[in-house]
């Protein structure tokens, strides 16, 4: 595959006693897995790419622009990002497959687009019905199809799956890549798992103590 | 009748003996020392005050009147720092201070000028009196908003942080957290309202009637009065939630939410019986 030219290049960042990189490049090929054990700052790096924190030295760029010099709110758009915890809006399941666009200030699909986003995610749901008495894998995915649903340039995937099940976890992740793929979104996921970094993952970022190990395609 | 009846000094032993009576009794509650400090301030604070009525009320002074309303409202800030032992972010104690002094300042002057028309102005009389209620229930409100817009924004951060990783603005990240503060914090002036006349007599509407207004006229002010506390709390409260939760975020769109460090909060204790 040809590596396109990397959307962040993170060059001399250090965040608290988290992170310590001296330079890294993110994002040329359509999946980066940030792999590392807990506490190695993965999190925190993934954090950075959309600013939900700031480094407190060092620069990050994305598309060769440095992070400060965009809007946030306007970033955080483009570079959607999904938490370890799938959060639930107030609502049904279309109000929180619905809530990014009205984030965004977008019309809203029929129910029909909402219906094939959640059934090209796995998921059979009434859009009426309330995501609470859904389980830990279907909110997973729901919440995936809310972020994809956005149509963003890159897409953070913050270990989604951590919560769940071996299998549930690789069928969440390949719905991810699948749907990134089909809509030209670029995934940078964070996971523990050496199994699903190295099957979707065309690049390996190794963290460990906050400090890149390894960054190989 | 007209006026009202004076309490003679000695009769006002009485009630303090009534008190003490009382106080006797509940002795064994533990909070005896509790009650005899707040009856000696209680008592010390309203002499003190009423000796300084008696004065401004005998020679009205703009610089004086408007150094007990400053006071009044110092006093309301610092109590309301002291009540709710939470940390505030930076920028959110000059929101409330803010929040205060305009809310405040707006309802009184309107009230004076507008529903009342006091002239001077400043007539300490209506001034004084009609400032401290609108201050004091504003004090309330704003603890009680403040309480509730922490506790909403710390007890919600992975959902407000969920939100702005999707792109949220800030507003709509956060927004609804300030609109249920400042449901919860005119509740109780709502709830007043709602209760007056049926459940119980006002104590500004009572203390008129006493001292011989009749009671239309005291109605008349009640009302005006209800009127004037709910729109300062009101305002007050609108002011501080609406600029206060962005006090949460910095200039980056990120929530910030102050470290309990400074005040941990208690675990319960559980009281487990072992066998």
């Amino acid at each position: 595959m040809i590596a396109a030219a990397p959307l962040f290049r993170l060059v001399a960042v250090r965040y608290k006693t988290i992170l310590d990189i001296p330079q890294l490049q993110l994002g040329a090929l359509p999946v980066t897995a940030l792999l590392g054990p807990s506490g190695s700052g993965k999190t925190t790096l993934l954090k950075l790419l959309n600013r939900l924190l700031s480094p407190d030295s060092g620069a990050v760029t994305y598309k060769e622009q440095e992070l400060g010099s965009y809007d946030p709110v306007e970033l955080r758009r483009r570079v959607v990002m999904l938490g370890q915890t799938a959060v639930m809006f107030p609502g049904s399941v279309r109000d929180n497959i619905l809530a990014g666009l009205r984030f965004h200030g977008r019309a809203a699909p029929d129910d029909n687009e909402l219906n094939t986003r959640l059934v090209a995610m796995g998921l059979r749901l009434e859009l009426d019905r309330l995501p609470e008495s859904l389980s830990g894998g279907e909110r997973a995915r729901l919440a995936l199809a809310r972020a994809l649903l956005l149509e963003p340039e890159v897409l953070l995937l913050d270990e989604p799956t951590s919560s769940l099940d071996e299998a549930t976890a690789n069928r969440v992740v390949k719905h991810a890549v699948e749907g990134a793929a089909q809509q030209a979104t670029k995934v940078v996921m964070v996971t523990h798992s050496e199994m699903i970094a190295t099957e979707y993952a065309q690049t390996i970022v190794r963290l460990r103590d906050g400090r890149v190990q390894d960054g190989r395609l | 009748m007209n006026g009202i009846i004076e309490i003679e000094v000695i009769r006002l032993f009485a009630a303090y003996l009534l008190a003490l009576g009382v106080l006797f009794l509940a002795r064994k509650t533990g909070a005896v020392s509790e009650i005899l400090v707040s009856l000696l301030r209680m008592s010390i604070q309203l002499v003190l005050v009423g000796f300084l009525l008696e004065h401004l009320l005998e020679r009205p002074n703009l610089v004086l009147t408007l150094l007990v309303f400053l006071a009044m409202e110092a006093f309301a800030v610092h109590n309301i720092f002291r009540r709710v032992p939470l940390p505030t972010p930076p920028g959110l104690k000059r929101v409330i201070i803010a929040s205060m002094v305009i809310g405040t300042v707006g309802s009184v002057g309107f009230f004076l000028v507008v529903i009342v028309g006091v002239e001077p102005w400043y007539a300490p009389r209506y001034f004084i009196p009609l400032g401290g209620m609108l201050i004091g229930n504003s004090m309330t409100g704003i603890s009680l908003g403040f309480e509730r817009l922490a506790v909403g924004i710390r007890d919600n951060s992975t959902k407000i942080e969920g939100a702005l990783m999707l792109g949220a603005s800030v507003r709509d990240a956060a927004h609804d957290y300030a609109v249920s503060a400042f449901r919860a914090a005119i509740m109780p002036t709502v709830n007043a309202m709602m209760g007056m006349g049926v459940v119980f007599l006002p104590g500004m509407m009572t203390g008129q009637i006493l001292s011989g207004s009749s009671p239309v006229t005291a109605i008349r002010y009640q009302i005006a009065i209800m009127l004037g506390i709910f729109a300062a709390v009101a305002l007050t409260v609108y002011l501080m939630t609406e600029f206060g939760y962005r006090c949460y975020f910095n200039h980056a769109a990120q929530l910030q939410v102050p470290s309990t460090e400074s005040t941990p909060r208690k675990a319960p204790k559980l009281d487990v019986k072992r066998k």
